[in-house]
């Protein structure tokens, strides 16, 4: 695997989403060793510094723990872990809005829409 | 460290390379992008220590470079100069006997990380595996510095995907560094940390590549545009 990266935010950015994505969705659970650097930049085709740069912020996120010589792990702070679900919604939320609004369209219908695109597309998995 | 001063190149009256100023440190991957025909291989050599330079100078680790420096320098030309009847192995052998800090079981493991046949001739080898071959060869020395000319070029997406897997796993960044001339820019670019644009044998911008995407919100191969202009 190798990943199409967007061309206007940091990689190193892209990988912190990445990962935050994992946890988020459970694939990584709390306490998870995470790849060792030369294992994540051999998997994702970047350069190592990159990704202990990732490693580094995630850190200071306060989402991963490294411990001397065994490597970087997901932290066990379940709250920690909540607060990021948290946060990355409202991140998301952010985006959508603001291209919506940027469209013209209001919050009502930013609703309806949401709603319909819901009942559609459970519709269609009878 | 690498250190390129005030570098100039002129064959005949030709002005390949002019007054290029550049530094490369340890542990960081290069990269040198621009047109073909823009000197980046010239540079490359220069640096290597293949050609004199007309004027400047290139020094690595303090002293300046001459054909000397190989101990200091791996190079990967983008030419197939091998003697085509060689096996891969007797190609394992041949480095190992021209260099001492070649690393045989470092050969072997790329080798095998790659999938190429030790027992099979060179000239019986695709194009990919030929350019995998030369890459083991080349990155199984323990130079501080290794020297790529277009490692890439020419090669299918499925190669440029092994050969930039092959490097992550390999070259050992503690000790080593990497500078690799490509204008194959997507494939290499989430390898690079510094990206070098060469153009008209004048160095046109050297920046990070996260440094590009964070503060211009560009990826490399736009930015090389922008800079083109």
């Amino acid at each position: 695997m190798t990943i199409d990266f967007q061309p206007d935010k940091p990689i190193y950015q892209q990988l912190i989403d990445r990962l935050a994505g994992e946890i988020i969705r459970g694939i990584r659970k709390p306490g998870d060793k995470l790849p060792s650097v030369r294992e994540y930049a051999v998997k994702t085709g970047v350069n190592a510094n990159t990704i202990q740069r990732v490693y580094r912020e995630m850190e200071q996120m306060n989402i991963a723990q490294s411990r001397r010589g065994q490597g970087t792990f997901v932290t066990e702070n379940t709250e920690r872990l909540q607060e990021l679900r948290e946060q990355m919604k409202e991140e998301y939320i952010e985006y959508f809005v603001q291209d919506m609004s940027d469209l013209g369209f209001s919050l009502e219908e930013m609703m309806e829409g949401l709603k319909l695109h819901q009942k559609e597309k459970g519709d269609s998995h009878d | 460290m690498i250190e390129v001063q005030q570098l100039e190149k002129r064959f005949l009256a030709k002005k390949a390379i002019q007054n290029i100023h550049l530094t490369i440190e340890t542990g960081r991957i290069y990269g040198i992008i621009g047109e073909n025909g823009s000197g980046k291989s010239t540079l490359l050599k220069l640096m290597a220590g293949l050609i004199h330079p007309s004027k400047g100078s290139v020094k690595v680790n303090g002293e300046p470079v001459t054909r000397k420096s190989a101990s200091h320098i791996g190079y990967m030309t983008d030419r197939d100069t091998f003697y085509p009847y060689l096996k891969v192995k007797e190609l394992v052998d041949f480095y190992d006997s021209q260099f001492p800090d070649f690393n045989r079981e470092r050969a072997q493991d790329i080798l095998d990380f790659l999938s190429v046949d030790p027992d099979e001739k060179l000239t019986n080898l695709s194009k990919g595996n030929l350019g995998r071959a030369k890459l083991a060869v080349t990155i199984a020395r323990e130079a501080p510095f290794l020297l790529l000319d277009e490692p890439l070029s020419g090669l299918d997406p499925m190669v440029r995907e092994s050969i930039v897997k092959g490097i992550l796993q390999f070259v050992d960044f503690e000790q080593q560094s990497l500078v690799i001339t490509t204008h194959e820019i997507r494939d290499i670019e989430p390898l690079l940390d510094e990206a070098i644009i060469i153009h008209q044998g004048r160095k046109l911008a050297q920046q990070s590549v996260d440094d590009i995407r964070e503060h211009q919100h560009l990826d490399v191969e736009s930015w090389l545009k922008k800079n083109m202009k």
